[in-house]
């Protein structure tokens, strides 16, 4: 699909129920348009790893993903060779008293093409979505590569050769910022920070992926979450955690929030326990207090 | 594009610069061609678009958003360039280039005021010292110094060798380790026709841990805040690997950013602007749940040392504390504490603080003097990898290791 407006792909989002912010739309619209990767940071659980997955199925292609983590080498990121298969190849030849031809042995054949390489794979008839996730939990000499992969979308197998693509894929990158990610990698990219949605937001967004969640309870929910995001929590809820907790109170039969039913579900929202011990009985009735009065 | 909304966008992209935003040439002409995809008539679009553009850290956007609107409010006002934006510059984060009068001696004014005045017995440090004077130099505290003294001890300060014990990475490389490297082991049976006759090995990469200071600049500290700043200042410049350091009397103030300058006199100048409350009371407690709340994640993967120094003496939640202490304690690798109390002969960590700190930390060690810091470099360098389980702290006081200098108490453990 080609967009021709920021508006024409903000609505097709949200026909993939995806309801994007105007300024997200923006950044992704211009991603496209520009032919930048998409430096996507925020708290966990508002939704990054979600853009890719929308923007992929928006355009019809593959989406690649590459989860990122400390160590992450070229072996796991572009492309290794099948050992195995190698040698078995060796034995193969031998006892048909053969010898192994170097050049076939490292080929295409044996190769194992990994998240990077698959996508500037030259076969590939339109550009792939690569999804670069949590790019804050690898380490410095990864960003290096991957500032190096991102300038010129081409890599080089020394038993091969270069391989480039007419067709660029299309590149998200998210962040938790549990690390600075360096800044000439942030600089190659628009950049993003994805807020916590407000209220008729969320609760739009509530609705649209759970259609089947009672309308009192999704505002209800909403509201509480809404509510535990202004206080002074160790880690508060993204909107992940109200989509599980909904689907947990639905999946419970709950037509609407008690007091009972919030302590005892508590976990779905809240995951380090001073953060439990301080919202539980309490905390909990006086927040759904008042999030009754004003949305109930 | 009209040429009058091309120069404004670049009055614009030279207003940020200014303020401190990292604007290059190739940022704006992705602007200038961006602006072919958007209704430039449409501002809301025409502001994400430089927004997503034009600003790559979060802390940025509140600026950029400000200097946005001011702007293009009356972009073509010829005399947009002092006045409106220097009220903006005051309020970013990371200070830039432009240096203002510095308070920080006025709230530490111990160590140069007094220098000419000073009637310790110490006689007249030469610039070269004997061995004898550099000893005693080496055990006086720093409260005690003169401003002579404590210039001289800056001086010696400054070769310290920092190095800090490695950790262990995930990444490989060829060498003796116990991973086999299939791809090098296959090159090589090909020379012998696919037979394997040796294998080779992968080991794995070793790295140095990075460091955290967070540092109490309170008002019962005052007498060692200044050369603290300089060892903390020393300390970040001789380590390759990063160096995050914080100060807190009442609230926690990052100050990694100015510490980075080369010239050791802007950097604590600097330093000096962005903390608001040198000298002021302690809260150890708030500080470290700001911290923790609004630092941790960020700064403490990759196993991470932390160094809090503080007397201890907080006047704040002692509840507060002891959860917080527990949490930065599950969040680092080592927990040290240094305590510039811990040098007299006869302290007792009794006061609320240090108790409810007290079982959270791996090292209670004293930093009060030279020879202090001096066992603290050697004590970084060789951390073993297996932290102090979180049982009783080791309470490290320096054996007196000359003779004459009646310095601690042995070796000991605290009863817990």
């Amino acid at each position: 699909m080609n967009f021709t407006s920021i508006d024409s792909l903000q609505s097709a989002m949200r026909e993939r129920n995806y309801i994007a912010e105007r300024g997200l739309a923006t950044s992704l619209y211009l991603a496209l348009k520009l032919g930048r990767p998409l430096f996507l940071e925020g708290e966990a659980g508002v939704g990054k790893t979600e853009v890719a997955k929308v923007i992929a199925s928006l355009l019809d292609t593959d989406l690649i993903r590459l989860q990122c983590y400390e160590g992450l080498d070229v072996h796991h990121a572009v492309y290794e060779w099948n050992y195995t298969r190698q040698m078995m190849h060796i034995r193969l030849l031998e006892a048909r008293g053969e010898k192994a031809n170097e050049a076939e042995l490292f080929g295409p054949e044996f190769l194992l093409r990994r998240p990077l390489l698959q996508a500037i794979e030259p076969s590939r008839q339109k550009p792939a979505v690569l999804l670069i996730d949590e790019l804050d939990r690898s380490d410095d000499e990864f960003e290096a590569f991957l500032l190096e992969v991102l300038s010129d979308f081409q890599i080089t197998i020394p038993e091969i050769g270069t391989i480039k693509t007419a067709n660029p894929p299309v590149v998200i990158i998210t962040s938790n910022r549990t690390r600075e990610v360096h800044d000439a990698l942030k600089r190659r990219c628009l950049y993003y920070w994805i807020d916590y949605p407000s209220f008729d937001k969320e609760l739009e967004i509530v609705g649209t992926r759970l259609p089947q969640a009672p309308a009192k309870l999704a505002r209800q929910i909403t509201g509480f979450i809404q509510a535990l995001r202004e206080m002074d929590l160790y880690k508060l809820p993204g909107v992940a955690e109200t989509l599980d907790w909904t689907t947990a109170l639905v999946a419970l039969d709950q037509k609407a929030l008690d007091p009972v039913i919030a302590d005892e579900t508590l976990g779905a929202v809240l995951k380090y326990q001073d953060d439990v011990d301080k919202i539980k009985g309490e905390g909990a009735r006086l927040i759904l207090e008042r999030v009754n009065a004003e949305v109930g | 594009m009209s040429g009058q909304l091309l120069h404004n966008l670049l009055l614009f992209g030279r207003v940020l610069r200014r303020l401190g935003l990292d604007v290059n040439p190739g940022r704006m002409m992705d602007l200038v061609s961006a602006l072919d995809h958007i209704e430039i008539g449409k501002k809301s679009d025409f502001y994400h678009a430089a927004r997503t553009l034009l600003v790559h850290e979060r802390e940025d956007l509140p600026l950029f958003d400000e200097a946005f609107e001011l702007f293009w409010r009356k972009p073509a006002d010829a005399n947009w360039n002092n006045s409106q934006w220097q009220g903006l510059t005051r309020r970013r984060k990371k200070p830039g280039p432009i240096v203002t009068h510095p308070p920080l001696k006025e709230a530490a004014p111990e160590s140069n005021d007094s220098a000419s005045t000073t009637t310790e017995p110490m006689t007249v440090i030469e610039v070269t010292r004997t061995y004898s004077d550099r000893e005693i130099l080496r055990h006086k505290n720093f409260a005690e110094m003169s401003g002579e003294e404590s210039e001289a001890v800056k001086q010696m300060m400054s070769h310290l060798l920092w190095k800090i014990s490695e950790r262990r990475t995930r990444r490989h490389r060829l060498g003796k380790g116990n991973r086999i490297d299939l791809r090098r082991t296959l090159r090589r049976s090909l020379r012998s026709e696919g037979e394997v006759f040796s294998w080779s090995y992968r080991e794995q990469k070793s790295k140095p841990r990075p460091l955290v200071v967070i540092a109490d600049i309170s008002g019962s500290m005052e007498r060692y805040t200044r050369l603290l700043l300089h060892f903390i200042y020393g300390m970040k410049a001789a380590l390759t690997q990063p160096v995050e350091a914080f100060v807190f009397s009442t609230r926690l103030t990052r100050i990694t950013r100015p510490l980075q300058i080369r010239d050791l006199d802007l950097a604590l100048k600097n330093v000096g602007d962005l903390v608001h409350d040198w000298a002021g009371g302690t809260r150890i407690g708030e500080s470290l749940k700001s911290f923790n709340f609004e630092w941790g994640r960020r700064v403490l993967g990759h196993g991470a040392i932390v160094l809090v120094i503080s007397d201890g003496w907080d006047r704040g939640d002692v509840e507060l504390l002891t959860r917080e202490m527990a949490r930065l304690k599950r969040n680092c690798h080592r927990l040290i504490w240094l305590n510039p109390l811990l040098g007299a002969a006869d302290y007792e960590p009794l006061t609320r603080g240090i108790q409810a700190a007290l079982p959270h930390i791996d090292n209670f060690l004293p930093v009060h003097n030279l020879a202090s810091l001096e066992d603290l470099t050697k004590r970084l360098a060789d951390i073993n990898r297996r932290s102090n389980g979180g049982g009783s702290p080791v309470v490290d006081r320096k054996k007196p290791n000359h003779e004459g200098h009646k310095v601690h108490k042995g070796l000991g453990f605290l009863p817990s």
